[in-house]
């Protein structure tokens, strides 16, 4: 018996021969080492992700890449990819590594929302011909302004620090490290022509990025890599980093081979070790312990920048969010089970936490119960991957959205799930240089900035056909959603009506 | 006054036209093909020396806007009613039962000292759908100083919020129409002309009358549901859909206020009661926080205003009212009140109208109905999202032309 059993391909790759010019430009293109020149004609070998590169980049399109049918037999409990993981793990005996953000139908609820429109009794707005706003505000919001004794507005009493975006987006938190210097640029730069925020990640800011600091978000993880007081007070907002959506209860891990000299001088730490940020802070265990974090970063940054923490959608998600803004964050982020990662276990990443839509709904409700939603941002994120998500996410209760996957797809991922293994042949999720230039940090600002503009032009004519000519008019107003979905329990835990139901 | 930023940052207005008819519809279509067309309809008149304004006036404005009315609701609101009860607070009720009566006489019992309580006339008409509802008022004082009160710790204002909100909630078939000093909300389901007669509304005189008609379209049409919405001395007669409702919910429900009504426009009511009684705002600044200016406006602003109606944007933005309205609001804190607001594009139509002589300011949907009880008033039309503010004694603050920041922050 072998010790390792081989695991049957999943995709078959076919060169049409008579298109190919041999040019072998695919086995330049093919980071993962598939293609191979043999007899004058481009061999396929084994280990093909379905990453598109060569498919993309052949200029004859003389190749296909196409799933092949499983070969394993039918069973209708233990599919093909069941299986496989069982088969991987006897053969290394390890934890299973994927990224990119959960791969389970079960999960999607967006599609079961439907949105409303006006009718007759309130006027639709054309977005080409009246103005329909979407600017947006993060930060703390004092709840009422203060007037003085003679009745004036005292507005020195009234202003927190709050961070102005043009559109509810932002784009969410990933490291240098986890993406390429190329990738992270283009984020940031998008982000500075957009004006809305980019987060920074674990790792820091790169000297380079300091100009973009206006339009940054900088994350203090349990790492706590690279974060500096100078850091800390260029920025526009800092997160807390709690939990990722992706690994709820897990830390980052971002191996030795990454850490190259630009990964180290930025995170601060020696050449090609392992950077491993600790599943909990080590100094909070507890929410008393945050609460005094929060006040330490407010402390360090002159209570000039909001302060917010970011955590991992979980099932308690409304008590802790309202315990979080208890202890002082100025905004909260809540990261559903599909958001994306360069890197989790495969258990984790599928199977805990719980899916955006109910938990911004829960988060929502909770803090208007307790009093305190017209006192903080509340952000979301996790597989916000088209315009529709993001206006339902809204709607369901979220002033603003994070977005990371449908930014990187902008820039050519094809989300074929191997960021964790460095070797993305669009060199996004790499740290290898020859992939890496593959991103030209023009080209790839131009393509996130069309499409978050594209997004918002979107959003504005949702906003125009429900009737609304400002976003902060949607953000929880969940009369405007109705459930067409399976299970109506989960309209009501939404506190969605189900469709056909009416106002009143 | 008039700021040059101002010019170019709202809606010019034409003049408004000089000629008017005499009712909102110039045919006389037969019944059973009127158009069933229109919304509501509303009406407010005030007079600046406090003198009293006969009931037949505001009835005469409402009724003649009749095509914007399909019979599913009307009402009215006098402010100055009660002259020998000043001091009191005046809880006028709808009650569907006699048992509905006592359970809610047994609960006020216990919140407040019964000063005086009435009937209130009403005479069914043959035209109107019944049932018709026990029409009753009490004239009370909050029970202060009594243990349970202090144990509230709420301000005597808000224990009869509290009050006025428990009783809408918890006690089935009775429902408070209006709860302030010195005024009373005559309202139900039928036409503005039927209400008017169901109330008598020609034996009441009142130095301020506001007055709508209903055409619902999202919301039933029930007796307690009519406008004017009422909570304290604040009244609101409102002419819109509200596009931001669950929003705006959210804010007051925050606050503690229970939306019972089944209508977006009672939290256009609760929304004034907050910013205003207890969050103290001007009334301009509140009005702006409803009806806000465009960001790519405010730009425009000198610093300082800018830095104001940002930040009101930014505290208030559950309270801005999205989509088409009008409103009329009353209240009689510190003196008596009316406020006229539109939705900041003006989707919903408000004139205004004042008497030559300067005492009598009028505002209504269309001008016919000022026209009608006033043939020398002279016309105009508030600017989209600008506030009109007219007080008995100080005659008209604003003329909702204005820019809008003049005097907010003082």
């Amino acid at each position: 018996m072998r010790p390792n059993i081989k695991i049957p391909e999943k995709y078959r790759v076919v060169i049409d021969n008579d298109a190919c010019i041999s040019c072998k430009r695919c086995i330049k293109e093919c980071s993962y080492g598939v293609l191979d020149f043999k007899d004058e004609k481009v061999k396929v070998k084994d280990g093909c992700v379905s990453c598109l590169r060569c498919v993309i980049e052949c200029p004859t399109s003389a190749i296909e890449v196409s799933e092949k049918p499983s070969q394993f037999a039918p069973h209708a409990v233990f599919s093909p990819e069941i299986r496989r993981s069982i088969i991987s793990q006897a053969n290394s005996g390890g934890v299973l590594l994927s990224s990119c953000g959960a791969n389970a139908e079960y999960m999607d609820i967006f599609n079961d929302i439907l949105l409303d429109a006006a009718q007759v009794t309130n006027p639709s707005i054309d977005p080409l011909r009246e103005p329909v706003e979407t600017k947006t505000y993060l930060g703390r919001r004092p709840g009422k302004v203060v007037v003085d004794e003679n009745g004036k507005i005292d507005l020195d009493a009234s202003e927190t620090p709050i961070v102005v975006m043009d559109m509810p987006i932002m784009i969410g938190h990933i490291s240098l490290g986890s993406i390429s210097y190329n990738a992270q640029a283009s984020l940031f730069r998008a982000a500075s022509e957009l004006n809305i925020i980019a987060g920074t990640g674990e790792g820091g800011l790169h000297a380079d990025f300091y100009p973009m600091a206006k339009n940054l978000c900088a994350e203090v993880a349990s790492g706590r890599f690279g974060v500096t007081s100078n850091y800390l007070r260029e920025v526009s907002c800092v997160d807390i980093k709690i939990g990722q959506g992706a690994k709820p209860g897990h830390g980052g891990h971002l191996p030795g081979e990454k850490v190259q000299k630009l990964i180290s001088e930025t995170r601060m730490i020696p050449l090609g070790t392992d950077a491993l940020s600790p599943y909990p802070h080590h100094d909070i265990y507890s929410i008393e312990d945050l609460q005094q974090l929060i006040s330490v970063l407010k402390e360090s940054t002159e209570y000039k920048v909001p302060v917010g923490v970011k955590i991992a959608a979980v099932h308690n998600v409304g008590a802790i969010a309202s315990g979080i803004v208890r202890a002082g964050a100025d905004f909260l982020t809540i990261d559903g089970l599909r958001g994306g990662t360069g890197s989790a276990p495969r258990v984790i990443r599928d199977h805990a936490g719980m899916p955006i839509e109910i938990a911004v709904s829960a988060v929502d409700q909770r803090l208007e119960q307790e009093g305190l939603r017209d006192k903080v941002t509340l952000c979301a994120s996790g597989s916000i991957r088209t315009a529709a998500d993001m206006i339902k996410c809204i709607a369901l209760g979220a002033d603003v959205v994070g977005v990371c996957t449908s930014a990187m797809v902008a820039m050519g991922c094809t989300v074929c799930q191997q960021c964790h293994r460095g070797a993305c042949s669009w060199g996004i999720a790499t740290q290898r240089p020859e992939l890496s230039s593959r991103i030209d940090i023009d080209i790839a600002t131009r393509r996130i900035v069309n499409m978050f503009h594209a997004w918002n032009e979107e959003l504005k004519e949702i906003l125009g056909a429900m009737g609304i000519d400002s976003v902060e008019s949607l953000v929880g107003n969940r009369d405007r959603l109705r459930y067409i979905g399976p299970n109506p329990r989960i309209a009501e835990i939404l506190d969605v009506k189900h469709s056909g139901e009416g106002w009143g | 006054m008039e700021h040059d930023y101002y010019r170019s940052a709202a809606l010019s207005l034409p003049e408004a036209p000089r000629v008017f008819a005499e009712q909102s519809y110039v045919v006389d279509i037969p019944d059973q093909h009127k158009p069933r067309m229109g919304s509501c309809g509303i009406a407010g008149c005030i007079n600046i020396d406090g003198s009293l304004i006969s009931g037949a006036k505001i009835e005469k404005m409402i009724t003649t806007m009749s095509e914007r009315e399909n019979g599913l609701g009307s009402g009215f609101v006098a402010y100055g009613l009660f002259p020998d009860f000043a001091e009191e607070y005046c809880m006028q009720f709808l009650f569907e039962s006699e048992e509905a009566q006592e359970l809610t006489e047994e609960v006020l019992g216990n919140w407040v000292y019964m000063i005086k309580d009435e009937k209130v006339p009403t005479y069914p008409q043959r035209s109107m759908n019944p049932p018709f509802p026990l029409v009753w008022r009490y004239f009370v004082r909050p029970k202060k100083g009594t243990e349970a009160y202090i144990r509230t710790g709420l301000s005597e204002e808000d224990y009869m919020v509290r009050l006025v909100m428990s009783i809408n909630d918890a006690v089935p078939g009775s429902h408070c129409v209006s709860s302030g000093k010195d005024m009373a909300v005559f309202k139900g389901s039928g036409y503005a002309r039927e209400i008017a007669k169901f109330y008598d509304i020609q034996r009441y005189k009142g130095s301020m009358w506001l007055s709508h008609s209903r055409f619902p379209t999202n919301s039933p049409g029930w007796w307690a549901g009519s406008h004017p919405i009422s909570i304290l001395d604040w009244s609101v007669c409102h002419n819109g859909e509200i596009t931001s409702y669950g929003v705006n919910r959210k804010l007051v429900e925050m606050a503690g206020y229970k939306c019972t009504l089944l209508t977006d426009s009672e939290v256009v009511t609760y929304l004034w009661d907050l910013m205003v009684r207890r969050h103290r705002l001007p009334v301009t600044a509140a009005a702006f926080a409803m009806a806000p200016w465009y960001y790519r406006d405010i730009e425009r602003l000198p610093d300082e205003e800018r830095r104001l109606a940002n930040q009101l944007r930014i505290t208030y933005k559950e309270a801005f009212l999205n989509g088409p309205f009008s409103i009329l609001v009353g209240r009689s804190e510190p003196a008596v009140t009316m406020i006229a607001l539109a939705d900041r594009k003006k989707l919903r139509p408000l004139v205004m109208g004042v008497s030559d002589d300067g005492n009598s300011v009028y505002a209504a949907s269309e001008e016919c109905a000022i026209k009608s009880v006033q043939g020398d008033a002279s016309i105009w039309a508030t600017r989209a999202g600008n506030p009109a503010i007219v007080k008995v004694g100080e005659g008209i603050v604003r003329r909702g032309t204005e820019a809008p920041f003049l005097g907010a922050i003082g």
